[in-house]
């Protein structure tokens, strides 16, 4: 009976074997660890903020003098409103925890050499897609703090050279963000983004199932298959990697949920204290600061200060540099197991670097985390450098890019250094220590003690 | 039928005669959409310039409208408070406006009003720092501001301080002097804000 209906379906439409071709003779490396929870763990929360965001969007109502209250309305008298929207909100933060560990694995492991450079790029389209996303929502509750976060964002525009002040009235729709810009952002936020973001995954998805996962070896296991085509390091993602995959996503929803239940606001951090009241055009917050997830990218912006718009071209130039990541590192080793370990320090540092900034962009801007901002900015783009140099170790003179980098450090210190504005210059004059620090870990490490240079064989295998 | 020759210049060349056509039309078809962006006839209604009765506004008064959404500041400064300017000079970023954003052409001057209407200052009351609204605070010398303060406006949000002449003091976070939008004179009575003999504001 049933097998007869599954003949006449696909006859019709080829379901067994998409079902065959991307689950149960999908053959995946066998060697998946941790890191390989969060795709599908991304995908679970996808799936989340559509149901949760159509069902928000049966009360809300995307209108300057009605936003509010309506949010308020959901909270407060619609059945269970409270329990969909902090599943939204609370999605939001879940998905970029998720999303910057799944490009964390990739960047330990490869996983963006080729021949999976388009998978990297599409996720990082994805990534872009989902920070406008999260810019769009945060807006719609229409509170004191979306109000002025969002007035923050767009005025970004207002930087851009001849173009800018058209360019931003032109986004929000009036002279200032006003029911229009509300208005638009909302369709975009519940139709625009949402089918531009399915279609993304499908295609990342897509693109991922032709060339294979990579995993923590960095082998290709399409390169050794038994008499029969299957890969010998492959086992068949259904039932294997469901399962485990299932493991995870009760790890992560046990966690998601009690953070609903009991710390929905997380400190500020998930849903932040000045939104909790109504947007006012005469009234700014005391202190201005975007959700979490966007806290590293706004550090540098504020670092940058030679003009406004050199602020707004290194914040989205510190996006743009994580796209060309595959042509940066062009070193033939996919996973850090097997290089050398100065690039394992380059991996840790940069991570420390940008969670450094990310904490930073929550704070005011005193002269001592003004400073540390401008540093840890420097590390963040210096690591790209160092990654380049890296791709060769064997050949890479390290003491000479070690000159010339510190030599643009500091060249970069005397234009900024005042000694009549006394509180910068005390933080300059020390702070150094930490581009230097780095640049003295990757690259004169590696040089003076060969341990740190050697790179290891790269199995034929996947181990363990 | 089967036996004439294709011809495949005339195949390409009307293959790329279609694309051309098909793409240029794609291109139109999204002006409407773009344009659809811009500020609608409400929204540029309610940006209109907004006109002000000078009788209301006694000597020493501040009094606030709303233009395109934003606090606008008319003052009425007395003759003591206009001599007292000269004496915030040497507190100041940039004492004689040379920021030429932050006013029209005809307010760059000291006092930052048009010529002959010395006493009115018009401001949009909003700080240059992070967009806070400034506090009025017109008397002289308060405890809590010093024996310096001559008169002006106090940030509550980050402690920029303004004189009465809407420029900013040395050393406070607002990096300019408050802004002022473009006005004129109706007559002898009446203020326009957002309109000058330049046609209104943008």
């Amino acid at each position: 009976m049933m097998q007869g209906l599954l003949n006449w379906i696909d006859a019709r439409f080829p379901l067994t074997k998409v079902w065959n071709e991307h689950l149960a003779e999908y053959y995946a490396p066998k060697n998946f660890n941790f890191w390989y929870f969060f795709g599908s763990l991304a995908l679970l929360v996808l799936v989340i903020q559509i149901v949760s965001g159509i069902f928000l969007t049966m009360h809300y109502k995307p209108d300057e003098t009605m936003a509010y209250l309506s949010v308020e309305y959901i909270m407060r008298d619609v059945p269970g409103g409270w329990f969909i929207r902090y599943m939204h909100s609370t999605g939001a933060s879940a998905f970029f925890i998720v999303i910057y560990l799944h490009m964390f694995r990739g960047l330990i492991y490869g996983s963006y050499k080729g021949p999976r450079e388009l998978v990297w790029l599409i996720g990082m389209a994805i990534y872009l897609a989902l920070m406008a996303e999260a810019f769009m929502g945060y807006l719609l509750p229409w509170g004191n703090m979306s109000y002025w976060g969002a007035q923050v964002i767009i005025n970004l525009f207002n930087t851009v050279p001849v173009i800018g002040a058209d360019l931003s009235t032109w986004i929000r729709g009036d002279y200032v963000i006003a029911d229009a810009t509300l208005n638009r952002l909302f369709a975009l936020h519940v139709a625009a983004l949402p089918l531009v973001l399915v279609g993304l995954v499908f295609v990342h998805i897509v693109a991922l199932h032709v060339v294979g996962s990579n995993n923590p070896d960095g082998v290709e296991i399409k390169k050794l298959k038994d008499e029969n085509g299957i890969p010998l390091d492959g086992i068949p993602f259904h039932p294997y990697y469901t399962v485990k995959d299932i493991v995870g996503v009760g790890v992560f929803l046990l966690a998601f949920f009690a953070i609903i239940f009991f710390a929905p606001e997380m400190g500020g951090y998930f849903l932040e204290h000045a939104n909790f009241e109504p947007a006012n055009a005469l009234k700014t917050p005391e202190h201005i600061a975007p959700v979490w997830y966007f806290t590293p990218f706004y550090t540098v912006l504020r670092a940058v200060t030679i003009t406004p718009f050199a602020g707004t071209l290194a914040m989205f130039g510190a996006i743009v540099l994580l796209f060309l990541l595959p042509w940066i590192d062009r070193n033939p080793i996919k996973s850090w197991r097997y290089r050398n370990k100065a690039h394992t320090i380059n991996i840790l540092l940069f991570a420390v670097c940008f969670l450094v900034l990310g904490y930073l962009g929550v704070k005011p801007v005193i002269p001592v985390l003004k400073e540390l901002g401008t540093r840890m900015t420097e590390i963040y783009f210096l690591f790209f450098v160092v990654l380049w140099i890296h791709s060769k170790p064997g050949k890479a003179n390290y003491f000479m890019w070690f000159i010339i980098l510190a030599a643009v450090v500091f060249g970069i210190d005397w234009v900024r250094y005042n000694p009549e504005a006394t509180d910068d210059a005390v933080q300059i004059a020390w702070q150094w220590v930490f581009p230097i620090g780095y640049l003295a870990l990757t690259l004169l490490l590696p040089k003076v003690l060969k341990s740190f240079n050697a790179e290891k064989i790269v199995p034929e295998r996947v181990t363990s | 039928m089967e036996n004439s020759e294709v011809d495949k210049g005339r195949r390409r060349f009307l293959i790329a005669a279609t694309s051309v056509v098909g793409a240029v039309g794609t291109v139109a078809m999204a002006a409407p959409f773009l344009n659809s962006w811009n500020p609608s006839e409400r929204a540029k209604a309610a940006g209109a310039p907004v006109e002000v009765n000078l009788n209301k506004i006694q000597e020493g008064q501040l009094v606030r409208v709303i233009w395109r959404k934003k606090p606008i500041w008319i003052v009425n400064r007395t003759k003591k408070m206009l001599e007292d300017l000269p004496g915030n000079d040497n507190l100041l970023r940039d004492p004689a406006s040379e920021v030429a954003t932050q006013q029209p052409a005809y307010a760059q001057n000291p006092l930052r009003t048009r010529e002959g209407k010395e006493k009115y200052l018009v401001l949009i009351g909003i700080c240059t720092h992070l967009g806070c609204s400034p506090t009025f605070r017109p008397e002289l010398a308060p405890p809590d501001l010093g024996s310096d303060w001559k008169g002006g406006w106090y940030c509550p949000c980050h402690g920029s301080r303004f004189d009465l002449a809407g420029r900013v003091f040395k050393n406070v976070p607002a990096p300019t002097n408050l802004v002022v939008p473009v006005y004129s004179f109706k007559d002898e009575n009446t203020i326009i804000v957002g309109l000058d003999e330049n046609g209104e504001a943008v």
